[in-house]
């Protein structure tokens, strides 16, 4: 029996004559730490959102835990676990950092009937708190969302991404405009969350010391296409790679 | 609920209790008719203030409400029914109102529902064998409670505020649940808030839903209080005065549309000494509080009162929403 999590079949998507994904395929194995690199344009996020049903993909197919997810609101993907974040920061700016992490949980208790007349915080302010403190965002608790700093907003984020208990979660380049001190203990994180929970990672980040120090596999994207797969020191010392992106 | 929160509250419905004590007829049918597009404007508050969602259809839904209310009491109903009847329906038809939604937003939904308000004027007026056409309808009986009769002005007040303490809390509960929480999200980031398992086509519906059925409680309200309606109540520009209140008062607050209904009800009145000169001084008025705070009365309190305690606010240079 295999463990694949996510599985990607020949997806391609143009927008009029851009072909900003081509005919794309790979799997993810449960609890595995995949990195997808690639310079700016290279349909990274466009994988995403084909992959998270915010776009709808041309031709091919996703299968999340065996179970194809065609047509597939972005919701009821969510629901069947799989987390996310998006390349912008998307955080609720006029609600609390508590709020933002309690409505990340909410649609995954109970009914429509219990969230209207049932406890206002869904029963989850404990678990929130916990999600708070692990991403150490203690201070900023009451903190309306959209009066942090960008590194803050980006923590905040990501912690939204793991609330719901998520068994596969895609992170769009988590890493970009966070210090580093906050990158090495989000790194900290994610690598914690993935031993503690088996939760499996994709995650697109330029940052090469951050991907290469937490990925266990690599899948480099160039114009859309797939040009490269590895461990991080194949893809480090890849001829190819170098040329289209690591540059010399 | 914070205590703070219950002790305004309380004291709240305490003035207003006493508030027609001693007052002629007229200024205590000015306070019935505030208290009643309060209910209207808590409504549009839910969809536009909380939501995020345009509607330029309000008055219609007080409008259907009235209309339904009327012509069941008329037809010998108790009160009690045409209230139910005109909540639901009017929850229905906002439901079906909020489809547009789902495709269009903004300043184009602001046209679907301006479209919505115009057929609703057409077919009251048209309709004549049931709406009474531009004649509109007369007489209808204010109802009993337990042998309490609601005629005398007083006790039709008092009705009135019992409707809108249920309204009100009804307001505040839905705004304080995990629905609320999801109405905020879908008018801040609605593709975010998809991603995290909002079903968001559900939320946009409800939120015209139930403002609608808002709306259609308080014509229920409306229809016994005037005793006459016709077409032309419930045109585009009582619409207009709805989203005024809403938007004077503070959208996304709680205590915004009851300010808002208040400045807009209300202050004319006082303003009615001046002459021929109270529309201007009013429309001034307004016009400066815009001006000076965009986000209503609550929001001109709230900026006061950060001059004492300074409070966070939503950073401007920050790009905001998910973007593909
Ligand atoms: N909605 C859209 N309409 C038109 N073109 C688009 C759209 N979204 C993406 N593209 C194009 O698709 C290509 C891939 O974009 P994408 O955002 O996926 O790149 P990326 O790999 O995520 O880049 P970056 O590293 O800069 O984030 C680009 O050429 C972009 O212009
Ligand atoms: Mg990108």
């Amino acid at each position: 029996m295999t463990d694949t999590v996510l599985s990607i079949r020949n997806i391609s998507k143009s927008f009029g004559g851009i072909h900003a994904v081509r005919d794309v395929s790979f799997d993810v194995q449960k609890g595995e730490v995949l990195g997808l690199i690639g310079p700016n344009g290279s349909g990274k996020s466009t994988l995403f959102n084909c992959v998270l049903g915010q776009l709808k993909p041309d031709t091919g197919e996703v299968r999340v835990n065996d179970q194809t997810v065609a047509g597939m609101r972005a919701a009821a993907l969510n629901k069947l676990g799989v987390g996310r974040t998006f390349q912008q920061l998307s955080v609720f700016p006029q609600m609390s950092v508590l709020e933002n992490i309690i409505l990340a949980g909410q649609e995954h208790q109970g009914t429509m009937a219990t969230r209207l007349f049932g406890p206002s915080d869904a029963g989850l302010t404990a678990e929130a708190d916990q999600m708070i403190k692990f991403f150490r965002l203690e201070h900023l608790r009451d903190e309306m969302a959209g009066s942090l700093s960008y590194g803050q907003q980006k923590l905040v984020d990501a912690a939204m991404a793991f609330m719901a208990g998520p068994s596969l979660v895609l992170l769009d380049e988590p890493a970009g405009g966070v210090n580093l001190t906050m990158l090495a203990n989000l790194k900290d994180r994610l690598r914690a969350y993935n031993r503690e929970h088996g939760t499996t990672f994709v995650v697109i980040e330029h940052n090469m010391e951050f991907v290469m120090s937490l990925c266990t596999r690599i899948i480099v994207l160039a114009e859309g296409a797939i040009i490269a797969e590895g461990t991080p020191d194949e893809i480090r010392s890849n001829q190819q790679v170098i040329d289209a992106y690591l540059g010399g | 609920m914070k205590r703070a929160h219950l002790i305004l509250a309380l004291i709240g419905i305490a003035v207003l209790i006493l508030a027609p004590i001693g007052q002629k007829n007229y200024i205590i049918y000015v306070l019935c008719s505030w208290l009643m597009f309060s209910i209207a404007a808590m409504g549009l508050n839910l969809t536009l203030g909380y939501a995020g969602q345009v509607s330029l259809a309000q008055a219609s839904f007080i409008g259907i409400g009235a209309y339904i209310t009327s012509l069941l009491t008329l037809a010998g109903y108790h009160w009690v029914f045409g209230w139910l009847a005109a909540m639901g329906a009017t929850f229905v038809i906002g439901l079906l109102l909020g489809y547009p939604a789902l495709r269009v937003q903004h300043h184009f939904l602001a046209f679907v529902t301006l479209a919505f308000n115009t057929i609703v004027f057409l077919v009251l007026r048209n309709e004549e064998e049931i709406t009474g056409g531009s004649f509109g309808l007369v007489g209808m009986p204010r109802p009993e409670f337990f042998g309490i009769k609601t005629m005398p002005q007083l006790n039709f007040y008092y009705f009135v505020l019992v409707l809108f303490v249920i309204s009100a809390f009804v307001f505040w509960w839905i705004v304080h649940s995990p629905w609320g929480r999801a109405f905020k999200a879908l008018r801040e980031n609605p593709i975010r808030a998809e991603s995290l398992g909002v079903d968001t086509r559900r939320i946009t519906l409800l939120a015209f839903a139930i403002g609608s059925a808002f709306g259609g409680g308080a014509g229920a309200i409306m229809a016994p209080l005037v005793q006459f309606i016709e077409p032309g109540s419930f045109a585009l520009i009582h619409s207009l005065k709805i989203l005024l209140m809403v938007v004077v008062g503070g959208a996304g607050f709680f205590y915004g549309p009851m300010l808002g209904a208040a400045v807009v009800i209300i202050l004319p009145e006082f303003l009615r000494f001046t002459e021929g000169y109270y529309l201007i001084i009013y429309a001034f008025l307004v016009i400066v509080l815009m001006v000076y705070s965009p986000s209503g009365l609550i929001g001109l309190g709230s900026k006061l009162m950060a001059r004492f305690r300074p409070k966070q606010e939503v950073r401007k240079d920050m790009a905001k929403g998910a973007q593909l």
